[in-house]
């Protein structure tokens, strides 16, 4: 009797999940860092839901093999906006209901205090990122640092070799910018044939001396190594070396593109309220600004902007190194992703066509 | 006494079946049976040992690799989610207007799949043929989700003038079969005209079939000098005393257990601009400070960093059969008046053949997929068709290029290995 009883308990033990749990899957690095310190843990404390992280180079293409697959096992993913739209007119999200995330502590709803964009169908926003131009403050003479996008591509004022992603998304708006098309009117430039040869024909002027990276580490590794002295890169790799390494980096934000990031639920997923559960709590102000203090990636909370601290570990405010931070948003250009949805193939073929020749 | 010790003579014999004609067994059954049978027991046991390592390679090989290589010519995106306009295709041959009929049915279709949230697929799917057009699907889906008023042409034109155009409704069209070659097109840089016929693509588009001529181009030049580097160091290995060829061997086998990644880095430390040896050299006084040598993240980076990391897939399989070859066939070649060129050409050379066809093959082929270390330092010109595949599996996503890409890869080494096959023979292959 004792040991059926003991059985059917390991039994009942076995099919009923023992603790509710979330899969978070997300990126790794400083940036996953920042997710475990400023959401996981936080959430684990307050509500007792364990959360089990893991990473992936880029968390949209497991989610869309996942799904495609019939075997889910992520319920929260952080992932890019570009790929958080396309997965969802893919039908490979859940969608996330804009009610129930946190209001405002002086009470703004949810709806208006995040930033235009920041909430989708299936995709809440957790942080802004942007590319920018960086450069070796011991490379260029006082009179002479880098301020603006054209400075890049004139290799006569700022000697030394520049590197850029390899790919052509970021590099053809960054090239008309710096050609002199205002960040306004640069997607409508990119429209029309002749603006891409444009911005094409800009690139052509610095061909020679670019080194182009494929991983987020390898600019400030060429920065550091002297192998460059301007990158056009990341802003929260560059900021990571600049103040954990003490690296002489600077960056110039006229000229920034910026992008989101944020959450999604895939289809599927084994615990879709518990994830909504994390959603609500990580996406309220006071973890968004908690998380910006880690990595300099700006909340897209306005609430939470506010409430930014110190950097981590030091007494310098966080503030001026976020991309949203409003002096550094005065020739700001928001990345379109529709334009890139319909041109990611087109443009890149063109792009690689024109490295390899 | 032969008889004693061969079984088939003894069986016969004492089965006394050679009176009959006909051979028996001890026990009076016709031998030829008994003896296929007690083979086919044995042929089965042998399959039963094979068969976990058989459903291994099927399960993990096999079957994600089909699955794959079918996305090439299979993608079925605007098939199975536009239904109803899909079988107006069907009906009306290339060439008809599309009419009311056909509008009404992209009208339902569009709403259904917006309502289905498979809108996207679709807008993907015709895409890839005709760039641009994702965006016009997905916004036309957002505006339909509610329902549509006919006349569905006027209607569906009202929100984009663009759903006109002949060469979407040709893509359209194209699409409607699951089955399209479009994307083995596109690998050799070929697209479809507005009339279906095949052209070239503008040649600022055209990248394919230069890497596919580069990564082959590039695969036999390092085939070609891990084999300079790597034959005097087995011929070394092989000829050596023991105590000094083992600790030669740990030189060449001790990068081989390192890590690829760990390698490539330290590539990158020794050859960019900045690095040790553009410093030794401006230290020495060959070159300037201003005139360091660009080394890496261009072709040159690739070209020496694959040859090294594959430099011991050559030394190993030569090694193994120089091993094997007698000295004094060479000597007596020296003995009976050979020239030390001519013993080592007419003599030695011949006989290490195996172990090169092998070293060959396993550095060509192994060439030809890299991807890692041409990633890392390739810069723009030393890119492989393999890194186009990488980039449309994780960047575009767009996985039936990939496929087309990857297939055209796999069957290029296929017809080389038949080639080497019928030149070389596979049989005088020697991996150790």
């Amino acid at each position: 009797m004792k040991k059926t009883l003991a059985l059917s308990t390991a039994l009942g033990l076995l099919a009923s999940p023992v603790l509710a749990d979330v899969n978070l899957l997300s990126w790794g690095g400083a940036y996953g860092n920042s997710h475990l310190e400023a959401y996981a843990k936080p959430f684990e404390a307050e509500t007792g839901i364990k959360v089990t992280m893991a990473d992936a180079d880029n968390p949209a293409t497991p989610i869309k093999a996942m799904v495609e697959a019939g075997n889910v096992s992520v319920d929260v993913a952080s992932v890019e906006y570009a790929d958080a739209v396309r997965l969802c007119d893919e039908g490979l999200l859940e969608e996330i209901d804009a009610s129930i995330l946190a209001d405002a502590p002086d009470g703004t709803p949810a709806e208006e205090d995040f930033i235009d964009g920041a909430i989708t169908e299936c995709f809440v926003g957790t942080d802004v990122y942007s590319m920018i131009l960086a450069y070796d403050d011991s490379k260029f003479p006082d009179d002479a640092k880098p301020s603006t996008p054209a400075d890049f591509f004139d290799t006569e004022g700022f000697p030394g070799k520049r590197t850029m992603r390899k790919g052509a998304k970021f590099n053809l708006e960054f090239a008309l910018m710096a050609d002199g098309v205002p960040a306004e009117e640069v997607y409508d430039a990119l429209s029309t044939p002749e603006g891409v040869d444009r911005a094409f024909a800009k690139l052509d002027t610095i061909k020679n001396n670019v080194i182009w990276w494929e991983a987020g580490a390898q600019p400030p590794q060429l920065l550091a190594d002297g192998e460059v002295t301007m990158a056009y890169a990341f802003n929260g790799r560059i900021f990571n070396a600049a103040h954990g390494e003490n690296k002489p980096f600077n960056i110039v934000w006229d000229g920034q593109i910026y992008e989101m990031e944020g959450w999604v639920i895939p289809k599927g997923a084994p615990n879709v309220d518990d994830a909504l559960q994390f959603i609500t709590y990580t996406t309220s102000a006071a973890p968004q600004a908690r998380a910006a203090e880690f990595i300099s990636y700006g909340p897209p909370r306005r609430s939470a902007a506010a409430m930014v601290g110190n950097i981590e570990g030091s007494d310098v405010p966080m503030g001026p190194s976020l991309p949203t931070y409003e002096e550094n948003m005065t020739n700001a250009l928001a990345s379109n992703l529709d334009f890139w949805v319909d041109h990611d193939a087109e443009l890149n073929e063109r792009f690689n066509s024109w490295l390899a020749n | 006494m032969s008889d004693a010790l061969d079984p088939h003579a003894a069986v016969a014999t004492t089965a006394g079946g050679v009176a009959t004609g006909r051979l028996t067994t001890a026990d009076g059954r016709p031998l030829s049976r008994a003896l296929a049978r007690s083979q086919m027991r044995a042929r089965r046991r042998a399959f039963l040992l094979v068969l976990p390592l058989l459903a291994f390679i099927l399960i993990t090989f096999v079957v994600p690799i089909g699955q794959m290589l079918q996305r090439s010519f299979h993608n079925d995106g605007f098939s199975r989610n536009m239904p109803q306009i899909s079988a107006w295709f069907a009906e009306n041959p290339r060439g008809t207007d599309p009419d009311e009929a056909a509008w009404a049915a992209l009208a339902a279709d569009l709403t259904a799949a917006a309502e289905a949230r498979t809108i996207g697929v679709v807008g993907t799917r015709i895409n890839y043929d005709v760039p641009g057009t994702r965006s016009l699907f997905t916004a036309t889906g957002r505006q339909v989700r509610g329902g549509i008023e006919p006349p569905f042409r006027e209607a569906l034109l009202e929100i984009n003038e663009a759903w006109s155009s002949p060469r979407l409704w040709n893509a359209m069209r194209v699409a409607s079969s699951p089955y399209t070659v479009n994307f083995y097109l596109a690998s050799m840089d070929r697209t479809r005209a507005e009339d279906g016929s095949i052209q070239k693509v503008p040649p600022q588009q055209q990248v394919y079939g230069m890497l596919f001529m580069r990564t082959f181009w590039l695969s036999l030049l390092i085939t070609g000098l891990t084999f300079l580097l790597g034959f005097p160091i087995a011929h070394l290995l092989a000829t050596l005393p023991m105590r000094k060829s083992n600790l030669l061997m740990i030189l060449v086998l001790l990068p081989f257990w390192t890590s690829l990644l760990v390698r490539t880095t330290s590539w990158m430390v020794l050859l960019q601009q900045q690095g040790v040896i553009n410093d030794i050299l401006v230290w020495m006084g060959v070159i300037g400070g201003s005139q360091r040598l660009q080394m890496i993240y261009n072709q040159t980076g690739t070209i020496i960093a694959m040859t090294h990391i594959l430099l011991p897939f050559m030394i190993l399989p030569l090694y193994s059969v120089m091993r094997t070859i007698n000295p004094s066939y060479v000597r007596a070649a020296r003995s009976l008046g050979a020239t030390s060129w001519t013993a080592f050409r007419r003599v030695y050379f011949p006989q290490t053949l195996p172990g090169l066809g092998a070293g060959a093959l396993l550095v060509f082929i192994l060439a030809v997929g890299y991807y890692i270390t041409p990633a890392l330092v390739g810069g723009s010109s030393g890119q492989l068709i393999s890194n186009m595949i990488a980039m449309h599996m994780t960047d575009t996503l767009n996985w039936s290029m990939a496929a087309a890409l990857a297939a055209l890869l796999l069957a290029a080494v296929l017809i080389l290995y038949w080639v080497y096959d019928r030149m070389v023979g596979i049989d005088n292959l020697k991996l150790g």
